[in-house]
């Protein structure tokens, strides 16, 4: 029995609606508990700022275009380089760092759990691969559906128990998390090399639209009682006027379920744009904003980009390519068989460009014109709007005007006309940064129930100490030692074992791996529907039988069993 | 025994469809691969135990004193490289690092003498590709860029291209058309319904060429390029650019002839070009089944595809500094440890005799051209015949190999986990 008690820890724990209380934290075998012995090791918190693990519900850092960003990126590796040191592994990269790179910097953040934005099923294999190799963040894996072949087969024929028997079948195949939907119908459409350019546009060869797609998915969702909501990276990214797109997609939303969202959209930033064109564009945050605080049934993450150079990743193929012809700078491009796409550019995003400037600001306006905080989460798309170790200074920027304004006054002239940034006044308290970055974040994917998120009795002890005397701290005036503070925990606490000091990753790691196995009756198990198996022998270029994940790959699994209701 | 759905452990392709008959610890029938797969499968040369040279004879050893040997060399050693890679599963790349970096050494694999320059070229333009199954459910137009499937990867064009039926792609041999471009005229030419015989050494200014011609600029080609005539230059860019899907695949007559990474960007940027017109993808022809999976384990881990030194402490990497060829001609390395290849018959001659003078530990299953200059080798069983893990198609789809015999011989990870950890105590870790 390990015992561990943390004493004097001030503590935000927006669940237990607990706001800055002096406490203890008592945690045995990795779980928090009432007490603990006297013999229990302690850490003496000394009144810093304490929450739970900080959990990201939104990042791209393991698997096949992750780790194609790196190969084409020698020169990132070059800025991020760390020697071999204690338990640490050797490290390289900024905006791609290796698998060992990610983690340590997650952990030296307070980071403890990490969902991976988009996984295709069929290198399903290659994401839980680098997972055993992100030691120190507990994982979960997006499952990309908005190009699959069965899919849209029973979408056509508005077979919602299909729809759902095939996520069954194939979140379980692939030890996999929840429904993506990355530019639903899109990524078939660049197939050929082609677009959608709105929800009710047809996908080519289908006979169904992108609104199909997302209103089945999110019926089949539910019906497998899925922990998560359908995750959507909404059509037309990162064009101007796409707002409507977004909006038309909010719109769509039924309310399905009452302890959690029913559509979470992600990098919504990206997706916030007014204008017709890149001369033009401006900020539809205040719309995109208003929608989703009158739909409870709606999260959102801002998908905030930050100044500097970063790598661009997604499975929305056509939109990177699109990207590619903007910049002219390498491009690679991997569309897998029968399921989705996508695409990788590097990307700088400077202040000197207006398109740029606005986009930084519409990811803040959309965090601060949402008035509940649950429903806008703190997320960069990472690497895509920015790597995640900026989350720090977004941080800042939420709690600070004046940090604001600062920034605002060193960019284009030309964005306060495009945007409402400079006018907000609104600065965020500790509670809203703990719901931005934990509370919401684990209570959106529905992990709370898992430990996640909080510090109840019973959940699991990740726990982040910051180096931030929250009580005595103006983040309004004093947010460089906000920003600072947040860069580094004095401790990570990962279920129970103090993984991270003052920035350094002090034990071998062993994370876990989260998954969903929905249990569905013996008529909907696709491994025996002869449509489906032909599906796979005729058009996969692996058997059916090679292309489940092996147990072996998840030395640690977490079974999350669900009861469909089918 | 019958087991089906076996996946092949020689080339890049990994077909996974292999159908294999096995009597207790024998491998009888292959059905469904390839003669190149099939002889791999069932050919029977392996060592039985690790073996050391003592003067000039050789004598038996067991594992233990084996890995105790090899770990005395790599202590020992000042500048270890750890080359090889592609031929055995992910796991032991990944410990391959771990050792590399343990020891200051440098690891590097095959890939540095056959796509090396593709992944220069790719780091350099970036790489539209896409997984095998797109191309056979799509692609009306293939092209073998010198590459020559017939004979290296002879279940290439059943499974994935010229012969494969695809979703939209019904009837095959009628749906499609190939063009092969290459030196001399290979088999693949043969079946092609336009070759391109190019000069030795030509590749760049066709691509160029094509590429000029795609962009409307004909009237700046002359006459011939490199051996092809303008006339047919214009023909092969207007399939190009009336194909609903095309895919390239190239080989080594791209990466390792005049050019080099030159040659495979300008065939990335043609296929960029062709991306402005239609949909279009490029596809390296990797040779070794896992020598792709060697690229991505090593990339997670530090960064890089090959060619990883660490004798700076941190995860450097200088292709034409790093790279294997370039350590030993000069003559830098003193201890090598080879694992799943065989260098003494692929590299260069001044290359093989420094090897020859060095201690090299050979881990592979096989006597090959290395065991003659080796010290030491220790057998493991093969991924997809007796051990299980982890290989990368060409296209980067992972599969997992499976073990359909037992041997009872340890795998490379097992050995090399002994050796690991070996090592680690040795240094006090």
């Amino acid at each position: 029995m390990t015992e561990l008690i943390i004493k004097n820890a001030c503590v935000f724990d927006p669940m237990q609606n607990i706001h800055g209380d002096i406490m203890d934290i008592a945690i045995r075998d990795g779980r928090v508990v009432e007490s603990v012995r006297n013999s229990a090791d302690v850490i003496d918190a000394e009144g810093f700022l304490t929450l739970p693990g900080g959990i990201d519900s939104h990042s791209h850092v393991c698997g096949t275009k992750v780790n194609f960003g790196r190969y084409m990126s020698p020169e990132d590796m070059r800025a991020g380089r760390t020697a071999r040191r204690g338990k640490m592994h050797v490290t390289s990269g900024y905006y791609v760092p290796t698998t060992y790179g990610n983690s340590y910097r997650y952990s030296a953040m307070g980071y403890t759990t990490v969902l991976e934005g988009a996984m295709a099923p069929l290198e399903a294999r290659h994401t839980h691969e680098e997972f055993t190799a992100t030691p120190h963040q507990d994982m979960l894996a997006n499952t990309l559906f908005d190009g699959n072949w069965s899919i849209m087969e029973a979408v056509a024929k508005k077979d919602e128990q299909r729809a759902a028997a095939i996520v069954a079948w194939t979140l379980a195949a692939v030890k996999g998390f929840a429904i993506k939907l990355t530019n639903p119908g899109g990524t078939e459409a660049w197939g050929w090399g082609e677009d959608i350019t709105g929800i009710r546009d047809t996908v080519p060869n289908f006979n169904v639209t992108p609104a199909d797609i997302i209103t089945t998915m999110m019926k089949a969702n539910e019906l497998l009682r899925l922990p998560h909501s359908v995750h959507i990276h909404c059509n037309n990214l990162g064009r101007p006027g796409n707002f409507r797109t977004t909006l038309e997609t909010f719109d769509l939303v039924p309310d399905l379920n009452p302890n959690r969202q029913t559509l979470y959209a992600t990098h919504v930033q990206f997706h916030a744009y007014g204008g017709t064109t890149w001369r033009d564009i401006n900020s539809k945050a205040s719309e995109i904003a208003q929608a989703v605080n009158a739909k409870p049934q709606i999260v959102m993450d801002m998908g905030q980009i930050m100044f500097g150079r970063t790598m661009t990743m997604t499975a929305d193929g056509p939109m990177e390519f699109n990207l590619h012809c903007l910049h002219h700078n390498k491009w690679s491009n991997h569309d897998v068989e029968l399921e989705t796409g996508s695409g990788i550019i590097p990307v700088l995003y400077s202040k000197k460009s207006l398109v740029n400037c606005v986009m930084w600001a519409i990811g803040l306006e959309l965090a601060l014109f949402t008035k509940n905080p649950y429903q806008c989460l703190l997320a960069t798309d990472n690497p895509n709007g920015a790597p995640f170790v900026k989350y720090p200074e977004i941080i800042g920027l939420l709690m600070s005007k004046r940090y604001r304004d600062e920034e605002f006054s060193t960019l284009h002239e030309g964005t306060e006309q495009r945007t409402s940034i400079a006018a907000i006044d609104r600065e965020m308290d500790w509670n809203e940064i703990a719901i931005m970055t934990r509370a919401g974040q684990a209570k959106a994917l529905g992990i709370a129930l898992q430990g996640k998120g909080h510090l109840m009795p019973g959940a699991e002890a990740d726990v982040a100490i910051y180096p931030i005397k929250c009580r005595e701290v103006d983040p309004a005036t004093e947010y460089r030692k906000v920003v600072e503070g947040f860069q580094k925990t004095r401790y990570t606490i990962k279920r129970g074992r103090v993984v991270a000091r003052d920035g350094d990753v002090i034990v071998e790691g062993a994370n876990s791996t989260f998954w969903v196995n929905p249990s569905v009756p013996d008529e909907h198990n696709m491994a025996h529907d002869k449509e489906f198996v032909k599906k796979f022998e005729e058009y996969y270029t692996v058997q059916m039988g090679n292309y489940p994940v092996q147990d072996v790959y998840l030395p640690r699994g977490r079974c999350i069993g669900t009861e469909a209701d089918l | 025994m019958l087991i089906k759905d076996v996946v092949c452990p020689f080339c890049g392709c990994l077909c996974d469809d292999l159908d294999v008959e096995v009597e207790g610890d024998r491998i009888i029938r292959v059905d469904n691969a390839c003669t190149l797969g099939s002889s791999t499968m069932v050919g029977d040369h392996r060592l039985k135990n690790p073996i050391r040279r003592n003067g000039t004879r050789w004598e038996d050893t067991t594992y233990d004193a084996a890995i105790e040997e090899a770990a005395q060399i790599l202590l020992d050693a000042d500048r270890p490289v750890l080359y090889g890679w592609s031929s055995t599963h992910g796991e032991a790349q990944s410990l391959g690092v771990h050792l590399a970096e343990l020891i200051g050494g440098v690891i590097d694999s095959t890939t540095s003498v056959c796509h090396g320059p593709s992944i220069l070229a790719i780091q350099e333009v970036g790489h539209p590709g896409c997984t095998l199954g797109q191309v056979k459910n799509r692609a009306d137009l293939i092209i073998y860029w010198a590459s020559n499937p017939i004979d290296a990867h002879p279940r290439h064009m059943s499974r994935y291209t010229t012969y494969a039926t695809g979703f939209f792609v019904q009837d095959a041999q009628h749906d499609r058309k190939v063009i092969v471009v290459d030196t001399r005229r290979t088999q693949s030419a043969d079946v092609a319904d336009e070759f391109l015989k190019i000069k030795p050494g030509g590749d760049y200014a066709v691509l160029l060429a094509l590429r000029a011609i795609v962009r409307g600029r004909a009237d700046v080609v002359p006459a011939e390029v490199a051996g092809v005539s303008r006339v047919q230059l214009i023909r092969v860019a207007e399939m190009c650019k009336a194909a609903k899907f095309g895919a390239i695949f190239f080989g080594l007559g791209l990466t390792m002839t005049a050019g080099k990474n030159k040659n495979v960007r300008n065939a990335i940027e043609l296929t960029d070009e062709l991306n402005r017109h239609t949909k279009f993808i490029i596809s390296p022809m990797r040779g070794h089944w896992n020598v792709y999976g060697s690229n991505e384990v090593f990339t997670w881990m530090t960064g890089y595809p090959y060619a990883i030194d660490f004798s700076r402490g941190i995860a450097f990497y200088n292709p034409g500094e790093t790279t294997v060829i370039d350590i030993l001609s000069r003559g830098e390395c003193d201890a090598c440890l080879v694992v799943a290849s065989d260098p003494a018959a692929h590299f260069p001659r001044s290359c093989v005799e420094h090897l020859a003078k060095i201690p090299v530990i050979q881990i592979d299953p096989h006597p090959n051209a290395t065991t003659h200059i080796c010290r030491l080798q220790i057998p493991g069983s093969v991924a997809g015949i007796d051990a299980a893990g982890t290989a990368y198609r060409m296209d980067g789809v992972p599969i997992r190999m499976k073990s359909i015999i037992n041997t009872g011989i340890p795998n490379d990870t097992e050995i090399l986990q002994k050796l690991y950890n070996r090592v680690r105590e040795a240094r006090g870790e």
